[in-house]
């Protein structure tokens, strides 16, 4: 009898027909659209039709097949065992299969023990990612492929999440970089990906072969994932369908009547329920009262249709979109622009300028001020005079429809930008880190994927009777819960109305992380081209209990803002530096991409010209490569307590002495000095693994068992394996429950990854093999008892010495630690004695010992000098303060350090020193979800401003500028407002007197 | 201690600085009800009848479903393990859906103490009691380590040991339950039995009674006895093991019913006992002294307490060896060599060593198939978990060991997926 194997996958439906030898008789797919059940059924009748309805025996595979399979009482065989099954039966050589899907990934290890890996909880660097990047660019599937062909050059991006990805790409995007390469690093994050997350420790050698939609359509995918794996893999006949072929090649079968069963799909409704909220209308006339009510929102300001006296232009040249407009003396608005940014904004501007050249030849721009990402890029092209940060800007603007505003929620395309508003200042500002869930891409995405466009789907959500309650969590995970909605015969109404309210509840609970509506304050005004959308616009108020504004240019709300800044700041004479209309004619650009060797960060570049033979540079971390020379001077305690360190690297080898090798990461970016003087004094060369770089880290990358763990911990992999390379007598990486005692907390743990951080190292990199490898467990904060422990440990690997050397030893390597952290807090109180006298501002840059390191801290230090302020750490600064009560469990020393750093910025509030603090948390540092709240708490408490910079292998320095340029503006307000309001102030006691 | 009493009435996002929280004074004792998430499957109805019996009123919160989940969501940091956001999400919804009076009520955690971020949870729930303007209840602490004591809450040594026994008993009942259920004849007589015992034993534990050597053994000795007598098929099913983070292990919340699941798909299932973790933090400070020094006094207390709790370890075990279909633990000095084996018994925080060494005792009596559930992002499970399979499938070449994240977000479906994954392999290899 013929075989019908039927697959069910995250996006297609496949189905093949096989002969009783296993011969493809008939095989096929189709998007199903989440359509499952009419898909499949239709698939089905043409099975029936091709095969004079013969019974067959049918099995059926497929993530989305589980429960349609037990409903219909017919076997269901587990995706990755049917591939397993098929290949097995025709490519019993293979070593590795490597399968891709629509939202999965999955790498089965056949030689020796099966093993088999799939993506967990994420699901980035699949099918579904290639797509999103490939509209991100605005070119298909398959011309992203042809793209990359022509590639010449590999940006780094992020391989972990395909949200992360995207904030990668964007800023290439913006930046003006060339799409081929863009495309070339797409595949290439892929194979990161699913190395990095899948791999987890296995090698990958062998006869590899490639199956699934995404690694049969794009040949360039194969080559990445050749390149990476140094071999050629196969990609065989059917690569589709393997694993409709496993499921026909099932022991497991059940005989069908293909007519019949069809039938019996089409009629399938899943049984379970899913759980709703609340419609966002009960009924028309609640709707009518809305819509009216929101009409009334921007009668403040009107459009113009022809220009009238002097004008202002503001440029936003955000993530997803540009938009620019103009505005007149009183703020009315005229001319404006929005426009999807297909990759380069420069010649959309271009484009609009003319047009507006061309129509109104007589135009007066008075001023002119660009924001978003691409504002340093479009205000050299076209010479504004102003670039100001987005949050100025969307602050600017909401004021024009709200004076007394408390609050401003944005929702762009791929950012959220909330913040509050206190005494006429930005006063807390919350972003999305590094994740552009919940954002108005998210809403575009699943559009796409049902099949709709943007403003149907919007419409559809209004009069959804059910929503679909899906929580507020990454797009990833939303993925799979639509999915399951759809399974349990949630409507697309529903699902577009559930997809709305997710919208808000991530800016609510998960941006701003707001804990009850009073919060807000009274006075909110929700902008962006997300609140367009008015199913959102309805479900904020709705969460919230409130009403709230919405101004009518809510998408464009950046650039009003902008117009608004160069008006205020007009001098009421000349005319704006913009270039002019004949200058723009013969206006052109190209990019071009170098690698910058300015110093060891080695940024990739993108050199933009102009025709007028200016050019402008993207991508750096620093102002070197931008300005020739610079010496201007700069306090930056992260660069000096590299220094410091960098002097145990330069001892030169003893050939006669045995080596120490001693992996550069985490706890080890403090103790280095302890370990290294205490080895020296027994007479070893220690050798000192090199200076972090993600080609260091790539190296090990195949060895890291737990993908979600931070990214310092990651790096330590790549260290390790630079010493077995190096070739040492011995690695020291010892496990460390315990750090030093500062007496600044209630104990003085690690944290669990720091502390065992070393045993992970041993269970999981077979290259240790042959090294001797000291991992044990060893406490430094009784220095008595160390000499005793450490003496044993020392023996237990072959190296014998007496106790009464190991302690003239641990003499000086005590002797030296404390010396080096002194140095650090000496060097602090140095530069704040330069702060005072010059005036300049400080920032507390608060973490671990290893945000040091340049490849974690993604020289950030350097950006905040180049702001013009001085950084200091929170271990220069935690001793300054004695131990104080906290509200969370004060047990771990690095966190002592924050909480102390965090007390002394806050105590020094009333100060002349203008010292702010800036938290830095690495992306899955669970302790951090304790410590930035506590952190927080400390710094408002006395009226400071809480900035936490969430950092990852991720490069994305664009959102950190904004971040922190905001904190700078909100700096230089609160200095303004003061001093405004003394005068007040005096103005209030004059009639007393 | 700065205590400040002005700081009464702070409102969301005014930080609870210098708030102590409520105190549990002695009147509570007698009024209060001390509301206790549901952690453990068959022992928390045990120890609420312990603690009765010392006048302390114990609700075991039942509540499930997503309501608690976003209530956990809502007054917790988003980004704070799983078990949090259930844990307190729980008992925060307790108080906010009106089947209690938050005027008459306090909470309690379960504290380790250890390196772990979970030993915050106490603090997070003052926290978020503060922004919910409920600081007025009473946050207590359950811990060995008198991280937290009041006038109205004392623990008496005596009172863990009782509480120890209590575990003992939940223990029994769940290795029994479990090794007999999957191939009961007649379906429902092993929740029978169950039953009756959870009421019999609750009934006399809270009576005091049942807690000294000789009514213990008898009690168990029967429990056995009971159990050995349903009727059963001589069926054969695929053998799991579950180990994992102590509150999605166990918690049938936590880990979306894991256990009905894996009975569904023809499973016979293991979950290794709650007392293994209490020897094993017992233990723990035993080696802390051995590798680096420090009290001694806690060394030798410690000492005292695991030999006691081992003593009942080694009774339940006597008792079952008589009785061959059932699958006995490992003593705890074979888990203890285990433990070394596979990464060494320094490694203490959150379950520590304990996670591995249980997975190779399991793959040592025949559950080579072992779920590792853990909540997405756990800092200790990076390395007790996923960072040791590699070294477990060096040792144990058989081992089919599968590691489940669990979290707010991760769906049900593909948590099962990757499960019956785990059950193909492990079916292929049965063959």
């Amino acid at each position: 009898m013929k075989r019908l194997g039927l697959d069910f996958g995250s996006t297609t439906v496949k189905c093949v027909v096989t002969a009783e030898d296993g011969k493809i008789l008939y095989s096929k797919y189709v998007r199903h659209m989440s359509q499952i059940p009419l898909m499949a059924s239709s698939l089905v009748h043409e099975v029936a039709q091709n095969f004079d309805g013969e019974n067959m025996l049918c099995a059926i595979s497929g993530s989305a097949g589980m429960g349609m399979a037990s409903d219909l009482d017919i076997p269901f065989v587990q995706e990755v065992y049917a591939t397993r099954t098929a290949v097995k039966k025709l490519n019993p050589e293979t070593d590795i299969v490597v399968e891709l899907g629509g939202e999965d990934a999955k790498i089965i290890f056949l030689r020796g023990a099966l093993e088999v890996r799939m993506n967990g909880t994420c699901a980035g660097g699949t099918g579904a990612f290639i797509d999103q990047m490939a509209a991100l660019l605005n070119v298909s599937p398959d011309d992203l492929n042809e793209l990359a062909k022509k590639s010449d050059k590999i940006y780094t991006i992020a391989s972990r999440c395909g949200v992360f990805a995207k904030s990668d790409v964007q800023p290439l995007i913006n930046q003006g970089s060339a799409k081929e390469n863009i495309a070339a690093s797409i595949f290439h994050a892929v194979v990161n990906q699913t190395v990095a997350g899948l791999a987890q420790g296995r090698e990958m050698d062998g006869n590899v072969l490639y199956l699934g939609g995404p690694l049969t359509f794009f040949s360039e995918l194969r080559a990445a994932f050749d390149h990476h794996l140094k071999t050629i893999g196969i990609c065989p006949q059917n690569s589709l369908y393997y694993v409709a072929m496993g499921a026909a090649f099932s022991s497991e079968v059940k005989e069908i009547c293909p007519d019949d069963f069809a039938e019996k799909i089409a009629n399938y409704s899943s049984s379970s329920a899913y759980t709703h909220c609340k419609p966002l209308f009960q009924n028309k006339a609640e709707y009518e009262e809305f819509m009216l009510r929101h009409e009334h929102d921007s009668d403040s300001i009107g459009n113009i249709e022809a220009t009238s006296g002097k004008m202002f232009l503001g440029i936003d040249a955000g993530s997803t979109t540009i938009k620019a407009c103009l505005c007149d003396a009183d703020g009315n608005i005229f001319r404006k622009f929005y426009r999807r940014n297909s990759g380069n904004p420069v010649p959309l501007i271009k484009e609009y300028l003319s047009e507006l050249y061309r129509d109104f030849p007589d135009i007066f721009i008075a001023g002119a001020a660009v924001t978003g990402y691409g504002e340093d890029i479009i205000k050299n092209a076209f010479r504004a005079e102003y670039g100001i940060v987005e949050t100025v800007a969307h602050y600017t603007a909401a004021k024009r429809f709200c004076e007394n505003v408390d609050f401003i929620v944005d929702i762009g395309g791929q950012d959220i930008k909330c913040f509050k508003i206190r005494s006429g200042a930005i006063d807390s500002l919350f972003l999305n880190e590094a994740c552009s869930s919940g954002c108005g891409s998210f809403l575009q995405t699943f559009a796409g994927i049902l099949g709709y466009n943007d403003e149907d789907f919007a419409k559809l959500a209004l009069f959804a009777d059910a929503p679909v309650d899906l929580g507020s969590r990454c797009t990833v995970f939303m993925n799979s819960s639509v999915k399951q909605a759809q399974k349990d015969g949630a409507s697309i109404e529903n699902i577009s109305a559930g997809l709305a309210i997710s919208v808000v509840k991530n800016a609510l609970y998960k941006v701003i992380r707001c804990t009850n509506a009073d919060f807000l304050g009274n006075n909110i005004v929700v902008q962006g081209g997300t609140f367009l959308n008015n199913a959102v616009l309805r479900a904020f108020e709705q969460e919230i209990g409130k009403n709230v504004i919405r101004p009518s240019v809510a998408g464009l709300m950046g650039a009003y803002g902008a117009a608004l800044y160069a008006m205020e700041r007009y001098d009421g004479k000349s005319r704006s530096s913009l270039i002019g209309a004949s200058e723009l004619e013969t206006f052109s650009h190209t990019a071009k991409a170098v690698t910058c060797n300015g110093c060891s960060n080695h940024c990739k570049l993108t050199v933009n010209t102009f025709s007028d033979g200016s050019s402008y540079i993207a991508g750096n971390r620093c102002d070197k490569p931008v300005k020739a020379s610079v010496s201007k001077m700069h306090y930056d305690l992260f660069e000096y307590k590299n220094t410091l360190l960098n002097e145990f690297r330069k001892n030169e080898r003893d050939d006669s002495k045995k080596t120490i090798g001693i992996p550069m990461g985490l706890n080890m970016y403090e103790l280095l000095p302890f370990w290294h003087t205490l080895f020296t004094q027994l007479g070893y060369n220690v050798a000192v693994s090199p200076i972090s770089t993600h080609r260091l880290y790539r190296k090990g990358q195949h060895t890291i068992p737990s993908d979600t763990a931070c990214y310092p911990a990651k790096l330590m992999h790549g260290h390790v394996q630079a010493l077995i390379d190096e070739g040492v007598d011995a690695i020291f990486y010892p496990s460390m429950t315990y750090n030093f005692d500062e007496n600044l907390g209630d104990n003085h743990f690690n944290c669990p990854v720091v502390a065992y951080y070393p045993k992970v190292i041993g269970g999981n990199m077979k290259d240790l093999e042959g090294t001797e490898y000291i991992d044990d467990f060893i406490a430094v904060h009784n220095k008595k008892e160390f000499i005793i422990h450490f003496t044993k440990i020392l023996a237990l690997h072959g190296f014998k010495h007496n106790k009464s050397d190991v302690k003239i030893a641990a003499d000086a390597a005590y002797e030296c630690y404390y010396s080096h952290m002194e140095s650090l807090r000496k060097k602090a109180d140095e530069y704040i004695d330069i702060a005072k006298e010059q005036g300049l501002p400080v920032i507390v840059l608060c973490g671990r010992p290893y945000h040091a390191d340049p490849e974690i801290n993604h020289g950030l230090s350097r950006i905040i000098t180049d702001l013009g302020a001085i950084v200091l750490t929170e271990d220069s600064v935690s001793c300054n303060t004695q131990k104080f009560d906290t509200s969370v469990l004060n047990q771990w020393t690095y966190h002592s350090r924050l909480y102390a750093a965090a007390k002394y910025v806050a105590d020094n509030a009333d100060n002349k020193l203008k010292m702010n603090l800036v938290q830095l948390v690495s992306f899955g540092c669970g302790v951090d979800a304790v410590t930035t709240d506590e952190t927080r708490a400390i710094l408002e408490h006395k009226g400071k401003i809480y900035t936490q910079i969430k950092i990852d292998e991720i490069s994305n320095l664009g959102a950190i500028k904004i971040r922190l340029r905001s904190l700078f503006a909100v700096m230089d307000k609160l200095d303004t407002s003061k001093t405004y309001s003394n005068e007040v102030q005096k103005e209030e006691f004059v009639p007393i007197k | 201690m700065i205590k400040n009493k002005n700081t009464k009435t702070c409102s969301a996002h005014r930080d609870p600085h210098f708030s102590e929280g409520a105190q549990f004074t002695k009147d509570m004792k007698n009024t209060y009800t001390i509301l206790a998430p549901d952690i453990f499957p068959l022992h928390m109805d045990l120890i609420r009848q312990i603690f009765l019996s010392y006048g302390y009123k114990i609700d075991i919160l039942r509540y499930t479903g997503k309501k608690v989940i976003d209530t956990g969501l809502k007054y917790l940091h988003n980004d704070m393990c799983y078990p949090a956001i259930c844990t307190c999400g729980q008992q925060l919804y307790a108080l906010t859906c009106g089947d209690y009076d938050p005027q008459k009520c306090a909470l309690i955690q379960f504290q380790t103490g250890g390196g772990c971020r979970a030993s915050n949870y106490i603090w997070l729930l003052r926290k978020a009691l503060c922004n919910m303007g409920m600081d007025y209840v009473p946050v207590l602490s359950l811990s060995f380590s008198k991280m937290e004591q009041c006038d109205g809450f004392r623990i008496t040594p005596y009172m863990i040991l009782k509480g120890m026994i209590g575990i003992i008993y939940g223990d029994m009942l769940m290795l029994l339950r479990n090794q007999i259920r999957p191939y009961e004849k007649n379906e429902g007589d092993t929740q029978k039995v169950v039953d009756k015992w959870t009421r019999e034993l609750g009934s006399q534990l809270s009576r005091g009674k049942g807690l000294v050597g000789r009514s213990l053994r008898k009690n168990l000795r029967a429990m056995a006895e009971d159990f050995d007598k349903i009727p059963v098929n001589n069926t054969k099913k695929t053998k799991v093991g579950i180990v994992g983070e102590i509150y999605v292990k166990y918690s049938q919340f936590g880990n979306n019913g894991l256990e009905d699941f894996l009975a569904s798909q023809d499973c016979e299932f293991m979950v290794p006992g709650v007392l293994g973790f209490f020897q094993f933090m017992f233990d723990n400070k035993i080696t802390d002294y051995k590798l680096y020094g420090g009290s001694r006094i806690s060394c030798e207390l410690s000492k005292i307490a695991l030999a006691a709790v081992t003593h009942f370890e080694k009774m339940m075990c006597k008792i079952l060896e008589k009785y061959p279909r059932f699958v006995c633990p490992s003593h705890f000095d074979r888990i203890k060599e285990l433990g070394d084996k596979v990464i060494g018994r320094g490694v203490r925080m959150g379950e520590g060593w304990l996670l591995p060494a249980e997975i190779a005792e399991l793959i040592e009596k025949g559950y080579n198939n072992v779920i590792c559930a853990q909540p997405f992002g756990c800092l200790p499970n990076h390395i007790v978990g996923k960072g040791t399979i590699r070294t477990l499938r060096e040792l144990y070449p058989e081992a089919n060991i599968c590691p489940i994240d669990y979290d707010a977000g991760a769906s049900k479906v593909n948590q099962e997926n990757r499960i019956k994954l785990m059950l193909a392999v492990a079916k292929e290899a049965e063959l």
